[in-house]
Order: structure tokens, then sequence, then C-alpha cells
């Protein structure tokens, strides 16, 4: 897919206008994940949203995405306060211009079945999809873009009773020449 | 060879060379302390866990090898807190052996149970919780490994009770490879264009500042800072990190810059073109008012800890590594060097205009500090080594002392801690027997840690103390003074409660006191003559004596404050 055809790339409204990707991998190690969480909150770093799981196959470290206000601090600095705890092994840091960005997003909605027309229409149009279903409501999921899951966040906001929880974003490079900020 | 977790860890220290620790026992590290009876390794036994940890930093900072100290767990590591962050402030080489309660126990709020790596994470370079006996020899030689290489720091290693408990079969890591330390690459490969780019600027400044900081002495540079200097015929300062690391009596050197530094080293990094920055960090002691701080200066910034770089000055050219290899690099790429002739007539102008001043001193007291200070150091001989407390008096330490090698000086800088003084001599006297210690000491530090002369009079440690006594929390005094409309609020300690002398002789040490000019050389020349017991003098020192120069805070420095007697024609 070319980077145009993908819906909601780079900021939205739930998204820090000057933020910035950092996939860093660490050693799968007691107390790593509070060193880093304690790293940003000493030195007044703010985090927008962080995701964490064993990294590759190897059981040693893991990957920690952690999305970042470039505003509360100059990146460079972020970035070499974290390459200074010891069990970080590597940092790379991405513009989100370069950055495939993606997240999960499930939601549990409390709507009868007699009301759901709307709700499909949404779940269709915006690429989610129905993974659970009882008479009572339905529990969708989208993996997509942090955009596509802020739009699907921002209908499912008509709903009275809704449950919505997502992931936090990971990232990867895009593939091809290198965009400059 | 099969030992126990305790037996481990105890030969793992002296694997890695260990002499000498301080400590202190209980329940869960008692495992650790039956071994040590064994030992080639001196236990120091101190009177309150903080002694432990500012005496391994004073040990540390006298020799330059990482500083050991051993406390159970709960109370006994929450106690070495403070000097754990205070070696993290100043970048000093430590490894901290706690006990902890026994693996199986963790989390269940057992007793004497505290999570000593959760709060030490932020203050300390790195730290370990030990899971098995089989794991000790690595994360020891790991601990030593991490404080003492890179930017130095503090280590802390969390030993639970059942890991010293139960057996192991010996092994030592092979080699830096063997520590299993895959995020940790202290060395660095020069950056040749950044080091051509530094000479670029270096050939092109009219009005360049050596501004050297602690980084110097940590990189053990000295000799090539020398040579560089001289070469260069640039002037030098040296912070309150870097007292040492460049001879106050070098005709290049304008003193220690900062918000008590001296004129014209103040004034010449206000002034200059180029600050070439070797181990410093622009603390704000340092810079004043940020915005207003060496306006016109160019940067060139060394420093080991990339993050440093941009930090709170941007960089014109950023040369990451070791001091020692930058500055001989630099020193072996510059063709061109310049006499800067009237950069220094400008630097001689006002060192003959604003010299260090202080009152003269009045004959029946009471004291200047500042005149006991020079007194001592009179009296003392080359290569004494100075510990200072925090306050007043370690200021007037840093100024009216000539440090003439690196590791004479030895304070707290960017912690600041009171109670430093004191345990600091213990540990620098314990690190090199050969010299003679002074604690300059103010009355409040005192009183924080004053109970480690209980351990240096049972172990045999003779350093000297002196305490100017000004009765007040002089600091906050004069802040208050200047700052606060002469509002005094609790800052009065009063001169005579305690008594010093009693409390000196007490614990077993000799207690001396001066009130005015003959006493104070008597009593100095007496405390010299005392080589075997500890010695205090409690000197009367007037407490309405201000530090000066002085940059008032949130300032820049140009607003720096000389001393009364030298106001008026001060440009
Ligand atoms: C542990 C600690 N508490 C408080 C302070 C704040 N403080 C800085 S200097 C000072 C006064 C120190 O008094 P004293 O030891 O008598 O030294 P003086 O300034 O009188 O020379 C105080 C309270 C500190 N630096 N450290
Ligand atoms: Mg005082």
């Amino acid at each position: 897919m070319s980077p145009a055809a993908e819906p909601f790339v780079g900021a939205t409204s739930s998204t820090p206008v000057r933020h910035h990707i950092l996939s860093v991998l660490v050693e799968n190690k007691a107390g790593a994940l509070s060193r880093i969480a304690g790293l940003f909150a000493r030195r007044g770093f703010n985090i927008y949203s962080l995701a964490v799981a064993p990294a590759e196959r190897h059981q040693r470290f893991s990957r920690v995405t952690i999305v970042v206000d470039a505003e509360s601090a100059p990146l460079e600095q972020i970035v070499g306060q974290l390459e200074k705890l010891v069990n970080v092994v590597a940092i790379s840091d991405l513009a989100p211009r370069n950055a495939l960005e993606r997240e999960l997003l499930i939601a549990t909605i409390q709507v009868d079945v007699n009301n759901r027309r709307a709700l499909l229409n949404d779940i269709e149009s915006l690429g989610a999809s129905i993974v659970d279903v009882d008479a009572f409501g339905l529990t969708v999921m989208l993996a997509g873009t942090p955009g596509a899951c802020d739009e699907l966040e921002r209908r499912l906001d008509n709903y009275d009773e809704v449950d919505i929880h997502r992931t936090g974003r990971v990232a990867l490079p895009r593939l091809g020449p290198r965009l400059v900020d | 060879m099969e030992l126990t977790g305790a037996q481990a860890l105890i030969k793992s220290l002296e694997q890695e060379g260990v002499e000498t620790v301080f400590g202190l026992p209980g329940g869960a590290i008692l495992p650790v302390y039956d071994p040590l009876i064994d030992s080639t390794i001196r236990h120091i036994l101190v009177r309150h866990e903080q002694g432990a940890g500012h005496m391994a930093e004073g040990y540390a900072l006298a020799t330059g090898r990482a500083g050991v100290a051993i406390v159970t767990s709960g109370p006994g590591a929450t106690n070495i807190v403070t000097p754990i962050a205070n070696a993290h402030m100043d970048s000093t080489p430590l490894v901290v052996i706690t006990g902890q309660v026994p693996t199986g126990s963790i989390g269940s709020d057992a007793f004497q149970e505290c999570d000593i790596t959760g709060i030490t994470s932020g203050i300390t370079k790195h730290n370990f919780l030990v899971k098995s006996a089989a794991e000790l020899p690595r994360a020891i030689a790991a601990a030593f490994h991490l404080a003492t290489t890179g930017r130095p720091g503090p280590v802390l290693v969390d030993v639970p009770k059942d890991v010293s408990q139960s057996k192991m079969e010996w092994w030592w890591p092979s080699g830096i490879e063997d520590l299993d330390l895959p995020g940790y690459h202290p060395d660095v490969e020069l950056d040749d264009d950044a080091v051509a780019a530094a000479i670029a600027l270096i050939e092109v400044a009219q009005r360049p500042v050596l501004y050297v900081g602690g980084g110097t002495l940590k990189s053990r540079a000295s000799k090539e800072l020398l040579a560089f200097a001289e070469r260069t015929n640039m002037p030098v300062v040296t912070t309150l990190m870097a007292r040492g690391a460049f001879p106050d009596s070098h005709p290049q050197h304008l003193g220690m810059p900062g918000m008590h530094g001296f004129y014209t080293a103040v004034t010449a990094m206000q002034k200059s073109d180029l600050l070439i920055s070797l181990g410093a960090r622009f603390d704000d002691r340092v810079t004043g008012r940020l915005d207003g701080f060496a306006p016109d200066a160019k940067i060139i910034h060394v420093d080991i800890d990339r993050a440093e770089f941009n930090k709170v000055r941007r960089a014109d050219v950023a040369l990451h590594g070791q001091v020692a290899a930058i500055i001989s690099a630099l020193d072996a790429g510059l063709k061109k060097t310049s006499k800067y002739e009237s950069w220094w007539r400008q630097l001689r102008d006002w060192q003959a205009s604003y010299p260090l001043a202080y009152d003269e001193p009045v004959a029946d007291g009471p004291l200047r500090p500042q005149a006991v200070v020079e007194a001592i150091a009179q009296r003392a001989e080359p290569g004494t080594i100075v510990a200072a407390g925090v306050g007043q008096h370690q200021m007037w330490a840093a100024q009216h002392w000539r440090y003439e090698e690196p590791g004479t000086w030895i304070n707290s800088g960017g912690a600041g801690t009171m109670g430093f003084g004191v345990p600091a001599a213990i540990g620098a006297k314990v690190g090199r027997p050969d010299r003679t210690v002074w604690a300059i000491d103010g009355d409040g530090c005192f009183q924080m840690t004053a109970q480690e002369l209980v351990t240096a009079r049972s172990e045999g440690i003779p350093i000297k103390v002196a305490i100017l006594n000004n009765a007040y929390l002089g600091m906050v005094r004069q802040w208050q003074e200047m700052f606060y409309d002469e509002r005094y609020s609790e800052v009065y300690l009063s001169p005579d409660l305690p008594d010093y002398v009693k409390w000196a002789e007490a614990m077993g040490c000799v207690g001396l006191r001066a009130t005015n000019l003959d006493e104070m050389k008597r009593v100095i020349d007496e405390a010299n003559s005392i080589n075997d017991v500890p010695v205090v003098i409690d000197f009367r020192t007037d407490a309405t004596e201000k530090v000066f120069p002085m940059v008032p805070s949130g300032e820049t420095n140009d607003a720096i404050m000389v001393h009364p007697s030298q106001r008026g024609g001060a440009s």
C-alpha cells in the first residue's frame, strides 16, 4: 500500500502535534520497564502511549514502542537519557512521516439487536470487524492507523454504553526513501 | 569449589581488589558478615549508614577507585540513599551492597523489607536485585565495571538473604563480554570531524576560556590539561567539582567560576568568545541565569556522556569521549596558537581590581572564617586533603585554599549534602593514610554526622576537623539577610550548645577551641602535632560574615557582587 492510500495518516486530534516514535529494545529484566517510565517522569518527558511485548524470537529482549511528545523536551535529550539506561540495548527513532504506525482498538458496545444498523455501517466503512456478539451488544476490533482508531473511537462516542481499549501503537520505518521533516 | 553466596560475594570483592569496605550489619545482610571475618578486606564499622556512604565517596574521590559500602535491608538501605543520590550527582564511583529479605518474602511487606532497587533506580547508574547465588560474581563484577567506566556513578547490588545463604559453584567472569551488559558501551570512538571543527573554532578565538569540570578529574586528564593550557596560553577556570584539576598556583588559573566564584573567573566566562568545556555540565550554579550566560561565546563541549550535549546550553561542537583523549587529540591537531595578549591584559586588570577580599581580622575575635581557612592552609603540608561540608564554610574552603593536585578537594557539589564533610574526610584518610586530611565543616553540618568521629577514633583514623562555628546555618542566614530583609527564620544554632570540645572528647578525640587570632594559630599547630587520634577544633567565627563574590540567584553572572570593600568602582 502506498502512503497516500492510507487513511488518517499523521497528526490527529488525539495525537500531540509534534510526536515522535521511539522503538526501544530493552533487556527483558526485572525493573527495566519501570526504569524507562521513571526516567520519563523524572525528567518531565511526556509519554503519549507505550506498548511493550517480547521482541522477535529472543526472549532476552522486549520491544517498547513509545510515542513521545517532542514538545516536552528535545528529542536528542530524551534519546540521550534513554541510551544511558544500562538495560536499553538499542533505540531507533522515527519521525511520524517516516513511520508506518499501527494500533489495535477493541470495544464492546451495548446496543440491542434492533438498533445496530448505523453501527454496522461505521464498522464496515472503517474496516473494523466484529469479534463477539450477543443479544445486548457486540465487540468490535480495528487494527489500523492511530487515525482510524481515533475516528472509530469518535463515532462510538455516540453510544451510551461503550467500553473501549486501545493498545498504544507500534511502528516500523516505511520502506523506500526517507522523508525529511 | 562450592561456596555460599555470602562467601562468593566476599570473594568477588577480593577479586575486584577491594581493600576496605564501610558498613554496618543487620538481619538480611548477616550471612555476608560471617565470611568477612576470614577475608583480607578491612571493614570499617560506621555509626550510621549515611556515614558509610559518604566515607565510601571520600575514599573514591581521594583514590580514584570505587568506594564500597555494605548495609542491611530496610532502614539500613534507606539510610544510605542520601550518599547514593550525592554520588549520582557528582559522578562518584560507588558500589553499595544491600541485604534484602529472602526472595520468597519479597513483596509481602516482610520485616525490614523495602524496595531499594525501586527507590534508587533514579539515583544510581544501575542497580541489580540478585536472584541466585550463581549470579553474584557477575553482578559484583558488572557493578564495578559500571561504577568505574564511562561516566562513573553509584551502582547498588541488592542481595536477598536466601541468596547469600544458598550454595553455588564458584566461578568468575572471564572478561567484560561475560558481564551480560548488551546495552552498555562506555568506549567511544573519537569523531575526527568534530575534532577538526573544534580546532577551527580554537584557531579563530580571541577570548577563549578552558572551563574545567569534574569530568577532567574523573578522566584523569590533569597532565593533558596542563600541557594543553601551557601550549595554548589559554586561561583556565576550575569548577567546584574540579578544584585541584589544574594547580591554583599556576599563573593561567583564574580560579573557580560560579555563584561564589572569583570575579575574574566568572567575568572571563561571561566575556569569552569560546568556552571549551572539559567534563563540565553547565550547572545552574555556574551559569547563573541562562539566557544571559556567556552571550558571545561559542561552545566546544567535551563530555563522556552524550546526554550532556545541548541539555543546558547548545554546543557549537560536541566532542564525545574521555576528556584526556580529546585534549590530546586537540593538542595534536592544533597548528596555530596565539598568546591572547589583549585578553590577558583585560584578565590581569580584573584580577588586580577584584581579588578575593574579606574584612581585616580583628585581634580578639570573633575570627574571620576566611582567615581560619588560610591559616590552616599555610600550616598544612603539601598534598593535604580537604573535605568540606555544605554551606558558607564550603565556599570559603573552595576559595581560600590552594589546590595543587587532583584528589585534594573533596566536597558535595551537585547535591549539596550537609553532613558530608566528616565522613568523607574519614573515607579519604582511609584511602590515603599517607596524607593529612582536614575536614572544614560548619557547625550545622557537624551536628548531622559527627558521630562518625567515634568510628574514626575506634578505627584509628586520625583526621582533623575544623568547625567554622558561626552559630548559624550560615548560608541560609546569608540569603535571609540579603534577600529576605534580614528576617531570620530558623537559622540560629547557638555557639556553645552543643559544647563541641566536650563532644569531641566524649568521642575519644582531642577537642580544641579558638576564639581569637593567637589561639587560632596555637590550636592549628597543636592539631598538626597530633597524629594518633582525631582532632576537632571549635573556631568561633563571625556570624555576620558573608560569602563574596556572589551572583544573586536568578540573575545573570553580570550581576556579580564583589566584597563591599571593592564596590563603587565596580564595572
Ligand atoms: C541535608 C541538607 N539540609 C539542608 C540544606 C540547606 N542548607 C544549605 S547550607 C545550610 C547551612 C549549613 O550550615 P553550617 O553547616 O553551619 O554551615 P555555614 O553555612 O554556617 O558555614 C543549609 C541548611 C542542605 N544543603 N543539606
Ligand atoms: Mg554555621
